[in-house]
């Protein structure tokens, strides 16, 4: 079982902002959703998970690591980051070098790299682009490209920054997919995400952030069915329950076939 | 006024074989917004270009047919002519800061100075600019420190602030939350009515549906309906074409709700409450 836990994780960059503020988490394997306005310090919190940043105070444990205790590198094997910039994570002139660097980097053989990252870019539709130079695709195609250096790591704990900037309806069924077949393969999917009517559909729990802190944590359903706090976050209910209430409906409803099924019965 | 006047235009990238964009013809009038929509590779991207002058002048390939933007001849004119006609946001905010200047207010000056207007006149136009997208608390930071919404804000603002009479924007709203994406929203339709022409790529069709005149659906780089929101998004053959019309419109087909007015589907949340209270 993956587990990211936290406890009392505050975090300021320049001792003066607080970004995070007294954080109590743990994560389990249930994919789940953080949602928060831009600047809610979401970015801030998974980039603590993934050692990039140490907490100011509080500790941080990846499967029973302190991430005070581990470089960012030794910790790369157990957990992924999916940067919400491709341009953050690309530098390589080939896409399939790109995609392989991280499985060499944490010492996978070369075959076993080159074996794994077409099979990571088969899983997002992008083994035909393999040969290409990554900075001529498109920003949907680059990120689907910097998914795959991730998942060619095979970590066990796997976080995604935005997945679905720049993806149409065929991109965002496939990574809706993605990350419940991940999630049955036993890894921890975190997502940083926008999109709520996604949020609904894909993931089982969610987190709602403000201001640095945690004000709402819970099953998805739950999570959506208190609209005063999504709202206090500046945040909208999924567009099916927007119009759910138009036709009186106050329970929660998360899919388009939910609200069907719900409205036929009237 | 016609401003935009696309006549038969096809387009071929360099070293390709496919036709990006295959005969495609329209018009847009003054103050009209337009939203672009298709699935990846439909030619969204080609398109804007082509409206910017960046195709073909900086992209070459072949090229046939005529595109004006405010009576302007695309092909006849230089990048710069065009770009005091027709500003550009790239739907990758990185790709538009100039990494020249040091502070988000000197970025939305950037383009200001380069159409070498009065002093007075940059400091009023960036204001305004900075004021419409929210950005006056953040105007003396580093503009790659900022967050991918905050940035994709400034991009904007940079391209709003030389006033162009035409305005494309591919995917505005990426990487912002919900309340910063209604914003922008309000912002380009507040612009509309001023009389800018927009244009603008996007996949959430809820807001697309909401905000824009007419739709225009590519697949394959070729026109397959220019229209407004309520039909394109009734008709029943979306499917093929990559889209997924807006989750009200969904509803309401599976249901067969239509509205009396229009023969079609409601497209917005508004429209499917004014259905229900006319209703009841």
């Amino acid at each position: 079982m993956n587990e990211i836990k936290t406890e009392n994780v505050s975090f300021s960059y320049d001792q003066k902002t607080i970004v995070l503020k007294d954080i109590n988490l743990t994560l389990a394997n249930k994919p789940t959703a953080i949602i928060g306005q831009n600047g809610a310090g979401k970015s801030t919190l998974v980039k603590l998970f993934k050692g990039l940043l140490k907490p100011t105070e509080g500790d941080i444990w990846i499967n029973g690591k302190n991430t005070k205790e581990f470089t960012a590198a030794q910790l790369a094997s157990h957990i992924g980051l999916v940067f919400q910039n491709p341009g953050d994570q690309i530098f390589k002139h080939k896409v399939i070098d790109e995609v392989m660097f991280g499985p060499l980097n944490i010492g996978q053989s070369r075959e076993k790299a080159y074996q794994n990252s077409i099979e990571a870019l088969k899983k997002v539709h992008m083994e035909k682009y393999k040969d290409e130079n990554p900075y001529d695709l498109n920003l949907s195609q680059q990120k689907l490209v910097t998914i795959a250096s991730i998942l060619a790591m095979d970590p066990p704990i796997i976080i995604f920054d935005e997945p679905t900037i720049g993806q149409d309806d065929f991109g965002k069924e496939l990574l809706k997919n993605l990350i419940r077949d991940l999630a049955a393969e036993g890894k921890l999917v975190l997502t940083i995400i926008h999109d709520m009517d996604f949020v609904a559909e894909t993931f089982e729990r969610t987190i709602v952030m403000n201001q640095g802190e945690v004000i709402l944590d819970g099953p998805t359903r739950e999570v959506f069915a208190k609209e005063d706090i999504i709202k206090l976050a500046k945040l909208d209910l999924p567009h099916v329950m927007q119009m759910a209430k138009v036709f009186g409906i106050e329970e929660t409803v998360l899919t388009v076939d939910e609200l069907i099924t719900r409205l036929q019965r009237i | 006024m016609k401003k935009i006047i696309v006549d038969s235009l096809k387009y071929k990238y360099p070293g390709t074989d496919n036709l990006a964009l295959n005969d495609i013809s329209f018009e847009v009038e003054e103050g009209e917004i337009i939203g672009i929509v298709g699935k990846n590779g439909s030619g969204k991207t080609s398109l804007s270009l082509s409206l910017t002058g960046l195709i073909p002048h900086f992209f070459g390939g072949g090229y046939g047919g005529k595109v004006l933007v405010d009576g302007l001849e695309v092909r006849n004119s230089t990048v710069t002519e065009i770009s005091e006609r027709v500003g550009y946001v790239f739907d990758n905010p990185f790709s538009q800061m100039t990494a020249a200047k040091y502070t988000v207010y000197e970025e939305v000056a950037f383009g200001l100075e380069n159409m070498g207007l009065p002093r007075e006149e940059i400091k009023k136009r960036v204001d305004w600019s900075l004021q419409l997208l929210d950005l006056e608390s953040i105007k003396e930071k580093y503009p790659f420190d900022l967050s991918g919404g905050q940035m994709q804000r400034v991009a904007i603002a940079g391209v709003i602030a030389m006033k162009p009479q035409i305005l494309v924007l591919d995917e505005p709203t990426s990487q912002l939350d919900p309340e910063g994406s209604e914003e922008v929203f309000q912002v380009i339709q507040s612009l509309a009515q001023e009389g800018i022409t927009i244009l603008i790529v996007e996949h959430k069709l809820e807001k697309i549906a909401k905000f824009c005149d007419k739709i225009l659906l590519l697949h394959e780089g070729q026109l397959i309906d220019f229209n407004h929101p309520q039909e394109v998004f009734s008709r029943d053959d979306l499917k093929d074409y990559g889209i997924m019309p807006p989750v009200f419109t969904r509803v309401c087909r599976a249901l067969d709700i239509k509205n009396p007015l229009t023969g079609h589907y409601p497209v917005t949340l508004e429209e499917v409450t004014q259905l229900v209270k006319n209703h009841e």
